[in-house]
C-alpha cells in the first residue's frame, strides 16, 4: 500500500503525519496520535461514538480516510477545555446527568459543537437531527438532548423532559 | 383505518440482587497516612453511579467528608470478591458491606483518636467535617488526620475495615414448602400511554408515567438518572430490540446497529416520575436499587397499552408491526 503525507491541523496544532492510502482518520488519530477521546465502536459508521470535526462538519472518523483531510482543521473533545475550564457542552453534560457509560459521549460532544457551530439557537428538533447518528444505550436521549440545549441557552436549566419536570420524592 | 390511542398499567415487585441466598459482596475500606479513605472493590460502575453512591455510604459510615472518600472498582486482582453489577444489587449487596468495613476502620480510628486524647473511645463522636471529639465537649478534639497518622506511626494500628453482606440460604418448610427467598423488594407503577396505527400496526409511545419506590434514594439526581434511561430501556425492548426476530427460527438476526433497532433520540416519549421513599429495614441507610428493575414496568404497561387501543394480546416480545398486524387481520381488525 502507498504511503503519502498529511498535513492538517489537529485541535489547533499544525501536524505533518506519513499515513497508508487506505488508514482511517480513526486509526490515525486513535491508535498512531494517542486522541483517544475518539472512540472505536462499530467501525462501520453506525454508531457515531468517534464523531469528530473536520472543517467544521461532523465526520464519522471510522469511515473517513485520512488521505482525504490533507490541509483540513481537525477538532475532536480533546480540544474542547478552554483555559477557564469546561466548554459549555461538557459542564451542561455534567449538569444535566447527559453521560452514563461515557462511551458515546465524546462523540455525542463534538456533534453538538458541530451544531451549535452552525446554529446558536437550535429548536429540540434540530438538537434530535443532529445527534440522531450517535447512538447511547444508557441515558434514554432526553439528558443529552437537555444538556445541549442548555448550552445553547436555548432549553430550561434544570428542566426535566420534554415538557416534563424533575420527579417529586414522595 | 386509524391511529387508535391507549392506555396500559403495569406493577412491579422487584426482587433485589439474586435469591435464594448467598449473592455476596465484599468491600476493604483502609485510610491513607493523610487520613483519606479508599475503599476497595471488585465491583463495577459501569455508568449507574455505584462509585458515587458507594462514597456517600462510606463518608456517612465513617463520618468524615466525602471529600476524603475515594472508591476503587473494578479489579478483582485488588478489589476483594463481589458478585457484580446486575439485578439492581448494587447500592444494596455494596452498600451493606461497605457499611461494615466502614464500621469497622472508625472504630480503630475512634481508639486511635481516644489514646491520643486519653479518653474512653466509646465517648467520642465524629463531626463529619474531619474531626473527632469527646462527646458534648466540641473543644477536646482531634483531627481524622491527626488520628490516623497517630494510629500509623505511632501506635501501630492499621486504620481499616472488612465487610461482607451475604444473604442467608432460605430453605423451603418441609410441611408447607413456604420460603422466603428474597430479603428485599423495590416496586413500581407505570402507565403507558400509545398509539397504534391499525393500518402499519406501528406503535408510538406518546408518554411513560411511573411512581418508583426506592427505600432511600441515596442521590435522588442518579436515581432519576436510572429511571429515564431505563424507562427508554423499557420502551426499547417492548418495542424495538430483538437478536431472533423468528426465534426460535434463527433468520433474520441483526448483525449489525443498522438492523439491531433501539428507538433514536427522534423516538423517545414524555417520561415522568415520583420516586417514593420507603426505607428498607435491611437496606444501607434504607436504599434498595433502581437499576435493571427500571427498565421492565414500561413493557408490560405497553403490551396493555396497545391491548387498550386496537384489542390484540402481543405477548412476545418486541411488540412488533408485523406480529400487530397479524393479530390484527386475526381478530378481523381493531376493536
Amino acid at each position: 500500500m502507498s504511503h503519502v503525507t498529511l498535513d492538517f491541523r489537529l485541535n489547533g496544532t499544525g501536524r505533518t503525519e506519513l499515513i497508508a492510502g487506505g488508514e482511517t482518520l480513526l486509526s490515525l488519530l486513535r491508535h498512531r496520535l494517542d486522541t483517544t477521546s475518539i472512540k472505536q465502536g462499530c467501525r462501520q459508521g453506525t454508531c457515531g461514538s468517534c464523531t469528530v470535526i473536520v472543517d467544521g462538519e461532523p465526520r464519522l472518523a471510522c469511515i473517513t480516510l485520512a488521505a482525504t483531510c490533507d490541509g483540513c482543521t481537525i477538532e475532536t473533545a480533546e480540544s474542547l477545555p478552554g483555559p477557564g475550564g469546561l466548554h459549555p457542552l461538557q459542564q451542561a453534560f455534567m449538569d444535566h446527568f447527559a453521560a452514563q457509560c461515557g462511551f458515546c459521549t465524546t462523540g455525542m460532544l463534538m456533534a453538538a459543537k458541530a451544531l451549535l457551530a452552525a446554529n446558536p439557537s437550535p429548536t429540540r428538533e434540530d438538537v434530535v437531527d443532529a445527534i440522531s447518528g450517535n447512538i447511547c444505550r444508557c441515558t434514554g436521549y432526553q439528558p443529552i438532548i437537555e444538556a445541549v440545549l442548555a448550552a445553547a441557552g436555548a432549553g430550561p436549566s434544570g428542566a426535566g423532559q420534554p415538557g416534563g419536570s424533575r420527579p417529586g420524592v414522595v | 383505518m386509524a391511529r387508535r390511542r391507549g392506555r396500559g398499567i403495569a406493577s412491579v415487585n422487584y426482587p433485589i440482587g439474586m435469591n435464594l441466598g448467598g449473592d455476596p459482596s465484599q468491600a476493604l475500606v483502609h485510610s491513607n497516612p493523610g487520613g483519606k479513605f479508599t475503599v476497595a472493590l471488585s465491583s463495577i460502575d459501569l455508568g449507574q453511579g455505584m462509585k458515587s453512591v458507594v462514597r456517600q455510604i462510606c463518608a456517612e459510615a465513617l463520618g468524615v467528608p466525602v471529600e476524603d472518600v475515594f472508591v476503587d472498582t473494578a479489579d478483582s486482582d485488588t478489589g476483594p470478591h463481589c458478585m457484580g453489577s446486575f439485578a439492581s444489587r448494587g447500592t444494596h449487596r455494596v452498600g451493606n458491606a461497605v457499611i461494615a468495613a466502614a464500621e469497622e476502620a472508625r472504630g480503630v480510628l475512634l481508639e486511635a483518636a481516644a489514646e491520643k486524647l486519653e479518653v474512653d473511645a466509646a465517648d467520642l463522636v465524629t463531626d463529619g467535617r474531619g474531626n473527632i471529639h469527646v462527646r458534648g465537649a466540641p473543644s477536646r478534639l482531634i483531627t481524622v488526620a491527626d488520628a490516623s497518622a497517630a494510629a500509623q506511626f505511632e501506635q501501630g494500628r492499621t486504620v481499616s475495615g472488612r465487610g461482607i453482606f451475604l444473604v442467608p440460604m432460605s430453605t423451603p418448610d418441609p410441611e408447607t414448602g413456604a420460603m422466603d427467598p428474597v430479603t428485599c423488594y423495590a416496586h413500581a407503577c407505570t402507565v403507558a400511554e400509545v398509539e397504534v396505527d391499525d393500518e402499519t400496526g406501528e406503535v408510538e409511545v406518546i408518554s411513560i408515567e411511573a411512581a418508583y419506590e426506592v427505600g432511600r434514594a441515596m442521590n435522588p439526581r442518579l436515581v432519576e438518572q436510572q429511571l429515564v434511561g431505563g424507562g427508554w430501556m423499557g420502551m426499547s425492548h417492548a418495542l424495538w430490540e430483538t437478536t431472533e426476530p423468528y426465534y426460535p427460527d434463527r433468520s433474520h438476526g441483526p448483525t449489525d446497529f443498522n438492523q439491531y433497532l433501539m428507538p433514536g433520540p427522534g423516538d423517545i416519549c414524555e417520561q415522568r416520575f415520583t420516586i417514593l421513599e420507603r426505607p428498607a429495614p435491611d437496606g444501607p441507610y434504607g436504599g434498595k436499587g433502581v437499576g435493571e428493575m427500571c427498565s421492565t414496568p414500561p413493557i408490560p404497561a405497553i403490551a396493555n397499552a396497545i391491548f387498550d387501543a386496537v384489542g390484540v394480546r402481543i405477548d412476545e416480545m418486541p411488540f412488533t408491526p408485523e406480529k400487530i398486524l397479524r393479530a390484527l387481520k386475526e381478530q378481523g381488525g381493531a376493536r
